[in-house]
């Protein structure tokens, strides 16, 4: 099976983008939770890329960033990666711990760790959010945290869909608490078999 | 003046000298870099995947190192280059994500690394150096004077192979 997502039309699209305002909501919620506080959500952007614009689309491709990846097990298996640049990544620290005022952009063990449940809790909040909408039981597995340049990253993701077609989809969230801007993408990449299981019941393929 | 020339991910590019040829942030991808040292005329290839096989529409050639890897030799031929003297360097191919308990497909960098070895002897042209493996991704560029590939990392500064 091929996909090709530069033939979604508008009504697929939107189910996309839905999964992904549903998804990052209930993560932005959870995260709201965790650290007390009011978190304003942009309505998720739905991303379609070919994979030679990758390098172009990040302002800075050698750029160091957060990535978080989760294995997805059960009706669907697959990963769901949450990145977001080192910043950003600074600001929910500093909000979980509460009482830093850090602008280092290296992390010590301890904020390693509170990183990795950082992306435990909004990986698998968003996760939920999927499991609901289509009723399919998935698991995940423990987090795993790596800081590298983006484009590096993104390799992982755009490898995944590259055995899919000639395109990466994701879902770019942007949320605020007070002045604070975080910015983060996530990319859901089921595998293979799971795709078309996945959007079938979605009813973005027939 | 050297001309600076990217080479996005799932692209090839070859070209004459004087050049650098540059990709940005390899993770498990593998950079291909080839060089014909006579007329100086160099080749990079960004490959995602090991074999267009495993992929039953092959629409992008540039995305499969088996596919890549031939037609980046077939445009350095057509721009002058000896066939027979084209040496080539590695680089990229990390695992960027330490799973122990997932399937295959997240090992693609080490998969990615021995299919170009393997296209690269069926074609008869040596690896004179690699950079390959680890967990870090890697900035390569490809210099036309001499071959030399530099490789940026993050954490392990800049290296010349």
């Amino acid at each position: 099976m091929t996909i090709n997502f530069n033939e979604l039309n508008n009504l697929q699209l939107d189910v996309l983008r839905e999964i992904g305002n549903i998804g990052a909501g209930n993560a932005v919620s959870a995260l709201a939770k965790m650290i007390n506080r009011r978190i304003d959500m942009s309505v998720p952007k739905v991303k379609i890329l070919e994979f030679n614009e990758i390098p172009e689309m990040l302002n800075a491709p050698e750029e160091p960033v957060v990535g978080i990846l989760l294995g997805m097990t059960g009706d669907i298996t697959g990963h769901i990666l949450f990145m977001l640049d080192r910043k950003s990544a600074r600001l929910l620290v500093n909000m979980l711990f509460g009482f830093k005022e850090s602008t280092s952009e290296e992390f010590d063990e301890l904020e390693m760790s509170a990183i990795k449940e950082l992306g435990n809790i909004m990986t698998g909040s968003y996760v939920a959010a999927l499991s609901m909408l289509t009723n399919f039981k998935i698991l995940c597995s423990v987090p795993n945290v790596a800081i590298d340049m983006a484009s590096a990253i993104l390799s992982v993701p755009a490898i995944e869909f590259g055995m899919l077609g000639e395109t990466v989809l994701y879902i770019a969230a942007e949320f605020n608490e007070g002045d604070n801007k975080v910015i983060g993408d996530f990319f859901l990449i089921p595998d293979i078999d799971s795709y078309e299981t996945l959007l079938k019941t979605l009813g973005v393929i027939i | 003046m050297h001309e600076n020339i990217k080479v996005g991910m799932a692209d090839y590019k070859a070209t004459g000298h004087p050049s650098i040829l540059v990709t940005l942030g390899l993770g498990s991808c593998v950079g291909i870099a080839l060089y014909e040292p006579s007329t100086k005329i160099i080749g990079l290839a960004h490959i995602m995947l090991p074999t267009s096989k495993i992929s039953k529409a092959v629409v992008n050639e540039a995305k499969f190192a088996d596919t890549a890897i031939v037609r980046l030799v077939e445009d350095m031929v057509k721009l002058g280059a000896n066939r027979r003297t084209i040496k080539a360097k590695l680089a990229g191919g990390a695992q960027m994500f330490n799973f122990t308990d997932f399937n295959d497909n997240i090992r693609i960098g080490l998969r990615n690394i021995e299919a170009s070895r393997d296209v690269l002897a069926q074609l008869d042209i040596p690896i004179v150096s690699e950079d390959v493996g680890g967990n870090h991704g890697r900035t390569i560029e490809l210099y036309s004077d001499d071959g030399r590939l530099l490789i940026k990392t993050v954490g392990f500064g800049i290296n010349y192979i």
